[in-house]
């Protein structure tokens, strides 16, 4: 085979349908006030770890409900669980408990185990 | 899927197309490439129909290449283009037939700015005197060759020797359209059937009896763009896109794939070698991989001319299995052979062949 | 005060004006376009805020008129108009001649014609439906897709022709967003194994009740809401509809599969609005609503004195504020009335 110098990517669309979303329904079913949240961002703008570390608080939410979890993976262990977010969420949802279930649920899981 | 939708909303989209006296403007990237389609387009309009087609000598590229890879700038190639209008004066000729698509989306695209920035077209005119001595008027109809066989297509249905129909099955052809994006999303008005639903291909085919596949990736790009993959290392964006068309259009199993763009053509039939070459996938049925032709090409096997005169051999995937399905007849041992019957030496590497 | 007053259209709007006149002891003659009063009411299913029966509504309206102080003409339009001193001369198009003080305009809205938005596929693709057609399938119990089967999987773009400079209609229709809700809680409450999906670019719940119905939307229900504008529909190879939209809180384009899209359709000015405006010599604004003469103190008065306004037709509106905004035209013609007589 030729060397081309340049190779197919797979894109970087969002596949709904194929993504994973276990570790959104553990989440749900264990921290049903996750349904509430509009993604405002209020969490990340007062986080601890987020201001001085590539830690949104708000992009990990979104990417766990759309199924990316490999990308949720690493990252969720730099919460520091200081529990400023929860100060701040106007629709009351408990955001620190979001990272302590996710990152039990991908402890618990055989395919993500951290 | 309901087809009264798609012609209500062709109907809206209505384009004015001359009927005889073109300018002609040929296709840099088509002759080199796909040489019996020009020809294909003069020897129809010009002995079946009698129309009159006009090339001037004088007539240059339009530069296109050269302004979308940001090397000719903009009051360079308007320039260019006003020496085209000007040639089309000279030689008493207000119709223009445009061969290849970002040509034809460039012509609209600095008529529009003419149109809504005339200081610009008086910048133009200063240019060309200054540079040529010559002047121009603005051409009375602009139109692109697909739009006019499109035109024509009942013509071209009436003197058919063929139509689209798997002689083996007896069902038509199943024929996936693929439309430059210059042609209409710039401005939707200018193509034939607007930027969604556009008809300028899709018309031709129903007309010679096959049907349209619409899938869903039908309206991305093929990733041709000049701009990136005049770079090595970018063509793997390019290859992508048609990548993704493919993979799109593949459960459809569609028997052939339609053009009217040079790039686009010549992507959807080379990426096909390529992609098969990095991952050994091929789109169509039984391994092989989906001719792609232009609709000159296509137009020419309709009314009966010799595969090889079309230039169907110097694709890169090779249209017998098409040809079979229309059960055409072809001499194998001619494809390379010149026309005074000398041989020439066989490519190695095709598809489907 | 005594006085004869004409209300042009029968919906909300109408319905309400006329009722309210009647009461106080006008003599009204009510001109409905279509052989049934009601307008757009008839087709609705539940009304948010509160989920209540529409119909509960339409027979409100329809005691309301029911008085003799009223007299109904059902398929008639207005067809010319011309003033004599301070009195208004009206010919409907079958011919009935009527002799006005006032005029009151309620000619409503139509939905925005969702074919115009070409990339959504409404009338091409079988399962690509307006809110419009959703609430008819509510009315009738079916719910199924166009090959008789359930739909799994549901989607709701917001924004279909309002907020949308390719259709020239720039203003927000105010509406759509909570009757999006409203119909994914109504669809996962019949459905209860499927997926609903809400495409919006904001969330305008701008109005009493409305946050809380999207807070129990996404608690109770689990609907999924999805910040991007859609920018696609294809069909598939299996017929389900692919649609593209930008994540825009992941910030990547995302590719989902569903088996049924619903369009919320925007409001625009009625066909028979314009119709009587260019009879009467209405002014429109820029959003092709009619122009009220002042935006806070006189939304129900036209450029023509004596004639007022009610209802959608100068602007989206929800039930609550039309028949509010009706009782408004009400008491402005009344007014205008009492000055008459001074």
């Amino acid at each position: 085979m030729e060397k081309f110098g340049f190779a197919i990517s797979k894109g970087r669309q969002i596949d709904y349908e194929s993504n994973d979303r276990s570790i959104a329904e553990y989440i749900f079913s264990r921290e049903p006030s996750f349904r509430l949240c509009i993604e405002c961002g209020g969490c990340t703008a007062t986080c601890t770890t987020g201001n001085f570390t590539p830690f949104s608080l708000r992009e990990l939410h979104i990417l766990i409900k759309r199924g990316e979890n490999e990308k949720v993976r690493n990252k969720i262990k730099n919460c520091m669980l200081c529990g400023k977010c929860i100060l701040v969420c106007p629709r009351g949802v408990n955001t620190r408990n979001i990272v302590v279930l996710a990152r039990q649920a991908f402890q618990e899981s055989t395919d993500y185990a951290i | 899927m309901n087809h009264e939708g798609k012609k209500r909303i062709w109907s809206d989209y209505q384009k004015e197309i001359a009927d005889d006296h073109f300018f002609y403007v040929r296709s840099c990237i088509r002759q080199s490439f796909f040489p019996g389609s020009e020809q294909f387009f003069l020897n129809f309009m010009r002995n079946i129909l009698g129309k009159d087609v006009y090339e001037n000598p004088a007539h240059t590229t339009c530069t296109g290449i050269g302004y979308h890879s940001d090397i000719v700038p903009s009051a360079t190639i308007m320039t260019v283009i006003a020496r085209h209008f000007a040639l089309m004066k000279e030689s008493g000729y207000k119709n223009i037939a445009i061969s290849c698509v970002t040509s034809f989306g460039l012509y609209t695209e600095i008529l529009e700015t003419w149109k809504h920035f005339p200081e610009e077209l008086e910048k133009t005119r200063e240019y060309l005197y200054k540079a040529t001595g010559r002047e121009f008027d603005i051409p009375e109809n602009v139109a692109h060759t697909s739009d006019i066989i499109y035109k024509f297509r009942d013509e071209i249905a009436d003197k058919a020797k063929i139509l689209l129909v798997n002689k083996k099955t007896g069902e038509p052809l199943k024929i996936v359209e693929h439309i430059g994006c210059h042609y209409a999303k710039m401005f939707p008005k200018s193509g034939v059937g607007g930027a969604e639903f556009p008809n300028v291909l899709s018309g031709m085919a129903e007309a010679w009896g096959g049907i349209v596949v619409d899938y869903p990736e039908r309206r991305h790009c093929c990733g041709f763009g000049f701009r990136q993959y005049l770079v090595q290392a970018n063509r793997g964006y390019s290859v992508s896109n048609t990548a993704k068309k493919f993979l799109s259009m593949e459960p459809y199993k569609p028997d052939m794939v339609l053009t009217n763009c040079p790039g686009c053509t010549m992507f959807m039939d080379k990426w096909q070698y390529t992609i098969h070459e990095m991952e050994g996938k091929s789109f169509g049925e039984n391994g092989e991989s989906i001719p792609v032709l232009t609709y000159e090409e296509l137009a020419g096997l309709v009314l009966g001319y010799n595969p090889w005169d079309l230039g169907l051999q110097y694709h890169m995937v090779q249209s017998e299995p098409l040809l079979k399905k229309l059960g055409i007849a072809f001499e194998k041992s001619d494809k390379y052979k010149t026309k005074d019957g000398r041989q020439m030496s066989i490519p190695k590497n095709l598809i489907n062949a | 005060m005594r006085g004869e007053v004409v209300v042009i259209g029968g919906g909300t709007a109408g319905m309400e004006a006329a009722g309210q006149l009647a009461k106080t002891g006008f003599k009204v003659t009510l001109l409905e376009k279509e052989e049934v009063a009601g307008g757009h009411l008839n087709n609705w299913y539940h009304l948010f805020p509160d989920r209540r029966n529409g119909d509960e509504v339409i027979k409100y309206l329809n005691e309301h008129i029911d008085n003799d102080n009223i007299t109904i003409f059902k398929g008639n339009k207005i067809d010319s108009y011309r003033r004599v001193n301070e009195k208004f001369i009206i010919k409907t198009n079958t011919g009935i001649e009527i002799t006005a003080d006032a005029i009151i305009v309620a000619t409503g809205f139509d939905l925005f014609k969702s074919e115009r938005k070409e990339e959504y596929g409404y009338g091409i693709y079988d399962d690509v439906i307006t809110s419009a057609d959703l609430e008819m399938k509510f009315r009738s119990g079916d719910l199924k897709m166009n090959n008789g089967e359930i739909p799994g999987r549901i989607g709701f773009v917001h924004c279909v022709g309002s907020r949308d400079e390719k259709v020239g209609n720039f203003y927000c229709s105010k509406l759509c967003c909570v009757t999006a809700v409203k119909q994914a809680i109504e669809i996962r409450e019949r459905l209860p194994d499927s997926k609903v999906f809400c495409f919006y670019m904001d969330m305008r719940m701008g109005g009493a009740l409305y946050e809380e119905l999207y807070m129990e939307a996404q608690e109770k229900y689990g609907v999924n809401f999805i910040r991007g504008k859609v920018s696609e529909v294809g069909e598939s190879f299996t017929n389900t509809l692919i649609v593209k939209v930008e994540d825009t809180l992941a910030g990547r384009p995302l590719k989902i599969e569903l088996d049924m899209l619903v369009l919320m359709a925007g409001m625009e000015i009625s066909e028979g609005s314009i119709d009587a405006g260019e009879v009467m010599g209405l002014e429109t604004g820029v959003n092709r609503f009619f122009k009220s003469r002042d935006n806070h103190y006189g939304s129900n008065i036209s450029n023509i004195d004596g004639v007022f306004y009610a209802g959608t037709c100068t602007a989206p509106m929800n039930i609550t504020e039309t028949i509010s905004h009706a009782r408004a035209a009400v008491s402005d013609v009344m007014n205008y009335l009492n000055n008459l007589d001074n």
